[in-house]
C-alpha cells in the first residue's frame, strides 16, 4: 500500500489550512423590529415571521 | 443507492420512527402548535395532513384508521368534532412550519408545527402570557420605587441627625 515518503512540516501542513476559512452567514433585517436575523426563521429579538407574533422571545 | 427515496429516517428504526411520529401528531391535535426540530416538523406534517384529510369523510371506518395513529381517544374525537369543522373548506395545507433557531446544548434547527386554522387561539394565549409578563414587570418597577422612597427617607431622616 502507498504511504507517504515524509512527514509534512508544519510550515506546509498551515499553509493548506489557510484556505480553510468560516463564511459569514447571510443575515437580513426583520421587517417589524429591524434587528438582523436569519432568513426564513422567526424573528429571535421580537418574535415575529410574516408579519405576525409567532413565538414570544426570551427575554 | 437511496435516489428517489423519499422520507427521512430521523436515525431510528422503523418502529421507533412510527412511534415518534405517531406521538407528534397526537400532540399537533392535542395542543394546536408544537415545538420540535425542523427534520421531525417536516415529516410529521406528512402524517398531520393525511389524518385531516382522512377525519374529513367522518364515518366509522375513517375514524378507525384514524385511531390507529393517534395515541389518545379522546384526542381523537377532538380531531373529528371540533378540528375538522374548524378546517372547513380547505383543501389540504392544514400545517405550518416555522423556523425559529439553534437549540442551545446541539444547536439542532427548530420548529413550530401548526394547525393554520388555530391562530386565535395560539395569539389569544400569547396575548395573556405578554400581559402576565408586563404585570410582572410592573410589579417589580413599584417595589423598586418604594424601595427607592425608603432610602431616600433614611438618607432625608440621617440629614436632619
Amino acid at each position: 500500500m502507498p504511504h507517504p515518503k515524509k512527514r509534512m512540516s508544519k510550515s506546509r501542513r498551515d499553509k493548506r489550512r489557510t484556505h480553510y476559512k468560516a463564511t459569514a452567514s447571510t443575515l437580513g433585517t426583520c421587517p417589524n423590529c429591524k434587528e438582523m436575523k436569519l432568513t426564513h426563521r422567526a424573528c429571535p429579538s421580537c418574535g415575529y415571521y410574516s408579519g405576525r407574533s409567532v413565538l414570544v422571545p426570551k427575554s | 443507492m437511496r435516489h428517489g427515496v423519499k422520507g427521512r429516517k430521523l436515525g431510528r428504526t422503523a418502529s421507533h420512527r412510527l412511534a415518534t411520529l405517531k406521538s407528534l401528531a397526537t400532540s399537533v391535535f392535542k395542543y394546536k402548535r408544537i415545538k420540535t426540530t425542523v427534520a421531525k416538523a417536516k415529516e410529521a406534517r406528512h402524517l398531520v395532513d393525511k389524518l385531516i384529510t382522512k377525519a374529513k369523510r367522518n364515518d366509522v371506518h375513517s375514524r378507525r384508521l384514524v385511531a390507529q395513529y393517534i395515541n389518545d381517544k379522546d384526542v381523537v374525537k377532538e380531531l373529528f368534532d371540533e378540528v375538522v369543522a374548524k378546517i372547513g373548506e380547505r383543501q389540504g395545507g392544514y400545517t405550518r412550519v416555522i423556523k425559529t433557531g439553534q437549540r442551545l446544548g446541539d444547536a439542532a434547527e427548530m420548529a413550530i408545527l401548526e394547525l393554520v386554522d388555530y391562530n386565535d387561539v395560539v395569539n389569544e394565549k400569547a396575548t395573556e402570557n405578554k400581559e402576565k409578563r408586563e404585570a410582572k414587570a410592573q410589579a417589580k418597577k413599584e417595589a423598586e420605587e418604594a424601595n427607592v422612597v425608603e432610602e431616600s427617607a433614611q438618607e432625608s431622616a440621617k440629614a436632619e441627625k
